[in-house]
């Protein structure tokens, strides 16, 4: 086999890692994985921790699935998966509960909702069932590090222009009913940005960082 | 004439190929051509020869803006002294309204025309003259109060988004000024909706209130406005649309010039129309009670039917298309207005509506057309 000779992080392994930041990065070039990027960016802090859960399921169910790859039947492989995934999010699901409540209530439906995100199902299909442990596991890390990039660079936007705070704390200045009792920004009549609330600012930001992305590295452009 | 050419030609020597300037070179090609006429001629061929360019239609739609400018500048004069109870001497309300509006005005063209010279520079272009009828339509759909700097926001947005991101001038497929409406509306509720912002100076005085006709309508109050005054424009409302003898005006001028289409304008006429009978058959709230005749005349309704619906990038294109793209639009405008009082102003999400379904109605009307022909051939 290959893979004992080849070193632990060698040029390929390496590019495991970070083409997902970049070059094939699931949301932004790969587009998936965007209903829960649109619904929990209004905040960075439900933001971060979706990104945990979710790079804890991609890593735990690629790992898992790459080591009884050779045992799945061709036929039910998406069942297995499936039951693979879904038993992992429910563990989350419930160390969420147990552990942050708060933040669990916040992402609400959203964490069950990790079995049906398509980065999942298909870094398992496309990757694990094909490559090894180690391979799996860098190609989970970098998946799920890419979803997380993306999803708290929108929340960063969206937290800072919509309510003026970053993890709950104000940044902008203190916002009081007159402006005369207001800090920071506040006090030059600056208003907080409703509109980054709404999911559709979300789409429009993840939208955005496509176009940067796209401007800065030309060869992802598609032809036509 | 020939000296203020030959003094524009030194200054632009640097902009010239192989000048120090010569990134720059749309920057000033647009203002080149925005004061003198171009030289350009065509040679040899069959040509259609027709003096009109986009700067000419483009001028044309500022003339005929012109009007229901002029009258809301007087308008908010008017309403903010009457309110006060002060004397409405038509000098007066002019000289305080031009003093509200022109700096709108100068925000939205500076940063507007801004970000279209970046961009035709960035990407060696020429500037477009797309905006200039864009950064006239924004302030005047905006209410009086309006802070300078989110209007700035709102025009970023709007030409960003609304249109370089398309492709710029022709290929956005929302008209930029609606766009840059809803994302203050959306962004900024406060200082785009409720009483307080549609007279100038109205959140500094406890006495005044200015609620406008659709937005009384939606409390459940009555309105004390005569007809008249909805017509003539004497209602507080965002700059531009009070007036609707103003903007027939512009449609007039629109109609005759060729440049706007009658066919939309007439298609949500009966749209609008249409849709306040049948409500006015219902007549469940106040709102639905509202003479179908009176919709037509209050809100941004009879603006956007002339200024907004008609522009030829984001609407429909095919005639039949036209009729069909304006009816709906006055449907929907009129339903948003009495479904849901949130959003008084059903007019600008109605345009935005059917801005998305322009091209598929236009796609129908062609399809059908090839239809009926292949079965004509197939007849004959």
């Amino acid at each position: 086999m290959a893979e004992g000779k080849e070193a632990l992080f060698s040029k390929q392994n390496k590019a495991l890692l970070s083409d997902p930041l970049n070059d094939n990065n699931p949301i932004s070039v790969q587009v998936l994985g965007i209903c829960s990027a649109l619904a929990i960016t209004v905040q960075l802090k439900p933001a971060v921790v979706m990104s945990l859960a979710v790079l804890f399921v991609v890593i735990a169910s690629n790992v898992i699935v790459s080591l009884i790859r050779n045992l799945i039947p061709g036929r039910i492989r998406i069942i297995v998966q499936l039951l693979i995934v879904a038993s992992l999010v429910i563990l989350v699901d419930q160390v969420l509960k147990a552990y942050a409540y708060d933040v669990s209530k916040e992402l609400s439906v959203f964490v069950g909702l990790i079995i049906t995100n398509c980065i999942v199902m298909g870094r398992l299909e496309a990757f694990a069932l094909a490559n090894g442990p180690w391979k799996s596991f860098l190609d989970g890390v970098g998946n799920g590090a890419g979803y997380a990039l993306i999803l708290v660079l929108v929340a960063v936007f969206r937290e800072l222009l919509g309510s003026g705070k970053l993890f709950g704390i104000e940044i902008l200045g203190h916002k009081a009913k007159t402006i005369a009792d207001s800090t920071g920004l506040y006090a030059l009549g600056y208003e907080n940005n409703g509109f980054m609330l709404l999911s559709p600012m979300a789409l429009i930001t993840v939208g955005l960082i496509i176009w940067v992305q796209r401007s800065k590295n030309r060869k992802l452009i598609e032809q036509h | 004439m020939d000296f203020l050419r030959k003094k524009f030609d030194e200054i632009r020597k640097p902009f010239n190929k192989g000048g120090k300037f010569e990134k720059f070179a749309p920057a000033i090609n647009s203002i080149d051509t925005l004061l003198f006429v171009p030289k350009h001629n065509t040679h040899g061929g069959a040509h259609i020869r027709d003096g009109v360019d986009l700067k000419r239609v483009m001028v044309t739609v500022i003339f005929a803006l012109l009007p229901a400018m002029f009258f809301g500048m007087y308008n908010i004069g008017f309403q903010h002294f009457s309110q006060l109870g002060e004397s409405t001497a038509i000098l007066d309300c002019m000289i305080f309204g031009a003093w509200k509006f022109l700096p709108m005005l100068l925000v939205s063209y500076g940063v507007g025309l801004a970000i279209e010279i970046a961009f035709a520079v960035y990407n060696q272009h020429e500037v477009n003259e797309g905006y200039l009828v864009s950064g006239m339509l924004i302030p005047l759909i905006m209410p009086i109060d309006f802070p300078l700097w989110m209007l700035a926001v709102s025009v970023v947005f709007a030409v960003f988004i609304g249109k370089e991101a398309f492709g710029g001038t022709g290929m956005n497929i929302f008209n930029p000024a609606l766009i840059a409406r809803a994302f203050a509306f959306f962004s900024y509720a406060p200082q785009m909706s409720g009483d307080k912002v549609w007279v100038a100076d109205a959140s500094t005085i406890d006495a005044v209130s200015g609620e406008t006709i659709l937005g009384q309508l939606a409390a459940g109050t009555d309105t004390s406005w005569s007809v008249l005054d909805m017509f003539l424009g004497f209602i507080p409302g965002s700059v531009g649309e009070t007036s609707v003898l103003a903007i027939l005006i512009g449609a007039a001028i629109l109609i005759f010039t060729g440049v706007g289409s009658w066919k939309i304008m007439t298609g949500t006429l009966i749209g609008g129309a249409a849709m306040g009978l049948i409500f006015n058959a219902l007549g469940i709230n106040e709102l639905m009670n509202f003479p179908w005749w009176q919709h037509l005349l209050v809100g941004g309704f009879a603006f956007g039917a002339v200024f907004m619906a008609t522009d030829p990038v984001s609407g429909a294109q095919t005639e039949k298309g036209k009729w069909i793209y304006g009816i709906l639009i006055g449907f929907f405008a009129i339903m948003i207005r009495v479904f849901n009082g949130a959003y008084p102003e059903g007019m600008m999400m109605a345009i935005l509506l059917m801005n998305v379904f322009a091209p598929t109605i236009d796609h129908y009307v062609v399809a059908g057309n090839i239809k009926k022909r292949k079965n004509r051939l197939k007849a004959a």
